[in-house]
């Protein structure tokens, strides 16, 4: 560690970027060592593979690797996290192996036979990585799950070791930020312009235009806020880069900061995130030292300083007005634009705020070109995009794609299809904003106005599937309930409007829809996107607009035949089980939390209706032993 | 216990400190009660009622001491549609507690939140600061096991 604190100092006293270029030659020589003539072990250690038992795994590798030389390295997230744990194993002159779903037994095996003896385990491994071959296993990025993305900005997710800097050097991280440097204003913005990034938090809003605008407001104090809220149920992109590769986002920050002339940059993250908050507050640190951050950076006259501010848990915040209250210590709620956060902002200055991908994008661009970034994507939308996968696909995770990938090759080809050979019904995009696309709109291309076509929008990245045992009132219940709690009250229409679209929808879902209600939902939708002050409310009625579009036969049912098709919600619905099939092995009996099942060994069981609550619980048991358990619709 | 005036110290009072100020208050003490509110009042000069109207407006502030095993469980979508609801209705049968309850011994409290970033392993909760992924009504009762069961 000395050697490099050693050079951290170099950078900060000489102005010219020689110094710079000796380190990354350094920090590229280290690295590549640490590849290809090192024993190294690298876990993957987001929150996803902390939850899936990462840390255990890790201690298990250092006591069974207490005496051999290696380097175990915690690591950000590949994406493939339903296969989580994850451990990269790097021995010299072999292929890597990835290994998935690590338990502490498997990592005994794992540290015993391929670190050990030498000898790989193909059983265990999900494929392989780099130069050369092992039998039995196919390189993982030539497989589905991965081949069809294009990994940009999470190209070091996974590679690297998101607390060390130098790992970030050795990627040629920050040389984006020191081209830069020998540029002005106006010639970054071109550059923006040239790659035609679009803010990536929802609205899609041109990067470069929203910079213009902030310079052309003329003031001498500008912010800068790079927007780490994502309060969007079912998205954790931003949550995972910055877990994985935090200095990507803070190169994106300081660029965006020269450009615009900020000496202030904020960065508001959820409290709900306490990791990425760490990785953050360490990669600061970092970028300190080393001379990246405060005054006179790198010897250039820009001066810079970032805060991170936490959120505190109001979805509402992720909007910008909203946002900039926040910060300012009152409660977050949203103003009417304009004047835009460009001309008066945070504290009444002219303010820039950005996504957490858009910065990692900018740091891009300035490291490999517009030009390059530009060649990905479908017309107006260029480039990548990261989606979280999730809900009842196989292969959960985050994913990033070319622009213009179809729905359905993101969902088969790379999702790898439904879980438990489900059938597809619809995938939720763009969060509460969004909507829910059905099966004969999966041919289309994913890019900002395509979606738009269909009622959904692109919106910050998340992607919920669902199969037919999803309720498709119910999930527009959800958002709405989502929506009403998170409606800060400021404005009528939202605040009182999406409490009456709830309670029709509650009404629907246990029972007591009327026919009336089929008219009165779009009426006050209606009403409720032209009225609402902010995005929230404006967006609020699109999860019920695209569900009453492509699924009215589901409220239908609801409320003429009063039958819940997907046989969801629990007031439609019965749990019974068949004569037939019951083998009477208790084993239904016993897991029952309200003993609402009788019946004695080898004879058939019975549910108690008066007493079920309908948690489920014996269906699951029984799926995979006699599968006697029904669900039925109550009539 | 924890010192108010050590935590003061960091700050400056200005309006802006007043939710980190609050925050680092909620983290040291477990929650904020109103004689911290009065304090904070006291020292940052914004009246007490718009503190009181700044903190409730976020979710993240609670008036009322929390169990020593915190779980939040997650209700965003993802977890929503793989059975989150169940998955509260379940702990609340096993600690016969409701949802923004704590046990009557202070070991446990309960109550849900927002989307926990987790959402490629729902249903997710977290246990403090701990996530917990892939839960299901089965395992509910071992996962307690794993913090010495209570008798609330
Ligand atoms: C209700 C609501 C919530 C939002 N939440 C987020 C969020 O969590 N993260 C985000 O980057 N943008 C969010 N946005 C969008 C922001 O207002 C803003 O457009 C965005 O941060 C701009 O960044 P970009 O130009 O890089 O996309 C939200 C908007 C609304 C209306
Ligand atoms: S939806 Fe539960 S962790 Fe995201």
């Amino acid at each position: 560690m000395n050697h490099r604190i050693h050079r951290y100092t170099l950078i900060n006293y000489c102005g010219d970027f020689m110094n710079f270029k000796q380190i990354v030659h350094q920090e590229k020589k280290d690295y590549n060592k640490l590849l290809s003539d090192k024993t190294a072990i690298m876990v993957g250690s987001a929150t996803c593979g902390n939850s899936a038992g990462a840390q255990i795994v890790k201690e298990v590798f250092e006591a069974e690797l207490s005496e051999v030389e290696c380097e175990i390295i915690e690591v950000g997230c590949i994406g493939l996290c339903y296969a989580e744990p994850i451990v990269l194993i790097l021995k010299p002159h072999q292929p890597g192996v990835f290994y998935g779903n690590v338990n502490k037994k498997r990592a005994r095996k794992i540290a015993q036979s391929h670190i050990i003896q030498d000898t790989p385990l193909p059983e265990l491994a999900l494929g392989t990585w780099g130069l050369g071959e092992i039998k039995g296993l196919s390189p993982i990025f030539e497989q589905k799950p991965l081949k069809m993305q294009e990994r940009r900005i999470l190209r070091n997710c996974g590679f690297i070791d998101p607390t060390n800097i130098g790992h970030y050097l050795a990627q040629d991280g920050y040389s984006g930020f020191v081209k830069t440097l020998q540029m002005q204003s106006s010639e970054i913005i071109q550059e923006m312009k040239k790659a035609g990034v679009r803010g990536r938090g929802g609205a899609g809003f041109p990067t470069w235009m929203k910079w213009q605008l902030c310079l052309d407001s003329k003031q001498e104090t500008n912010y800068l806020i790079c927007n780490a809220d994502e309060g969007d149920p079912g998205a954790f992109m931003n949550r995972s880069l910055l877990e994985s590769d935090p200095h990507s986002v803070l190169e994106g920050i300081l660029i965006a900061s020269k450009t615009i002339g900020a000496e202030k940059a904020y960065i508001y993250c959820r409290a709900e995130y306490p990791l990425a908050l760490e990785r953050l507050k360490i990669a600061i640190n970092q970028m300190k030292s080393l001379g990246f951050l405060g005054e006179n950076i790198l010897g250039s006259g820009f001066n810079l300083e970032i805060e991170i501010k936490e959120g505190a848990g109001a979805f509402v915040c992720g909007e910008e007005t909203g946002l900039l209250a926040s910060i300012e210590g009152e409660r977050g709620t949203p103003r009417t634009r304009p004047p835009f956060p460009t001309t008066e902002g945070l504290f009444g200055k002219p303010t820039v705020i950005n996504n957490v991908e858009t910065m990692a994008s900018v740091a891009l661009i300035m490291q490999q070109g517009a030009d390059k970034y530009s060649k990905v994507g479908k017309g107006e939308s260029k480039g990548t995009k990261t989606f979280s996968l999730v809900g009842q696909v196989k292969n959960t995770g985050l994913i990033e794609v070319p622009l213009g990938i179809t729905l359905k090759e993101v969902i088969f080809d790379i999702g790898g299809g439904l879980i438990d050979n489900g059938e597809f019904k619809a995938v939720q995009i763009g969060g509460p904003s969004g909507g829910c696309v059905p099966s004969q709109h999966l041919d289309t291309p994913i890019d900002y106005s395509s979606l738009l076509d269909i009622g959904a929008m692109m919106g910050s990245g998340g992607m919920v599937v669902m199969d037919q045992g999803t309720c498709m009132v119910e999930v527009a219940r959800y958002f709405l309930e989502f929506i009403q709690k998170e409606s800060c009250g400021k404005c009528v229409p939202c605040r009182l409007g999406t409490k009456q679209m709830l309670d029709i929808l509650t009404d629907i879902t246990i029972g007591k829809g009327t026919e009336k209600d089929l008219d009165l939902l779009p009426d006050l939708a209606e009403a409720i996107k032209i009225g609402s002050l902010c995005g929230l409310g404006q967006s609020a009625p699109n999860p019920i607009l695209t569900t009453m579009r492509f699924f009215s036969n589901e409220y239908q049912a609801h409320i003429e035949e009063d039958v819940c098709l997907a046989r969801d919600c629990t007031e439609y619905i019965k749990y019974v089980i068949d004569p037939e099939l019951c083998d009477g092995c208790m084993a239904c009996l016993k897991s029952c939390p309200l003993e609402a099942i009788s019946g004695s060994k080898d004879e058939v069981h019975s549910i108690d209706l008066l007493k079920c609550v309908k948690c489920g619980t014996c269906l699951d048991l029984c799926k995979k032993k006699k599968n006697a358990v029904l669900l039925m619709n109550k009539s | 216990m924890a010192d108010l005036n050590i935590i003061l110290s960091n700050y400056e009072g200005k309006k802006s400190d007043l939710i980190p100020l609050l925050q680092e208050i909620q983290s040291e003490f477990g929650y904020i009660s109103e004689e911290l509110m009065q304090q904070v009042s006291r020292f940052t000069g914004v009246p007490e009622s718009e503190i009181y109207g700044v903190a409730t407006f976020y979710t993240q502030f609670r008036f009322t001491p929390k169990g020593k095993k915190h779980i939040s469980v997650c209700t965003g979508t993802a977890c929503h549609v793989t059975g989150a609801k169940q998955i509260i209705e379940g702990i609340e049968r096993y600690l016969n507690i409701k949802e923004g309850e704590t046990t009557k011994n202070g070991e446990y409290s309960l109550e849900s939140v927002g989307c926990l970033g987790c959402c490629s392993l729902a249903p997710a909760a977290m246990v403090n600061d701990e996530i917990k992924s892939k839960l299901s009504l089965r395992i509910i009762n071992k996962l307690f096991k794993e913090y010495e069961p209570s008798d609330s």
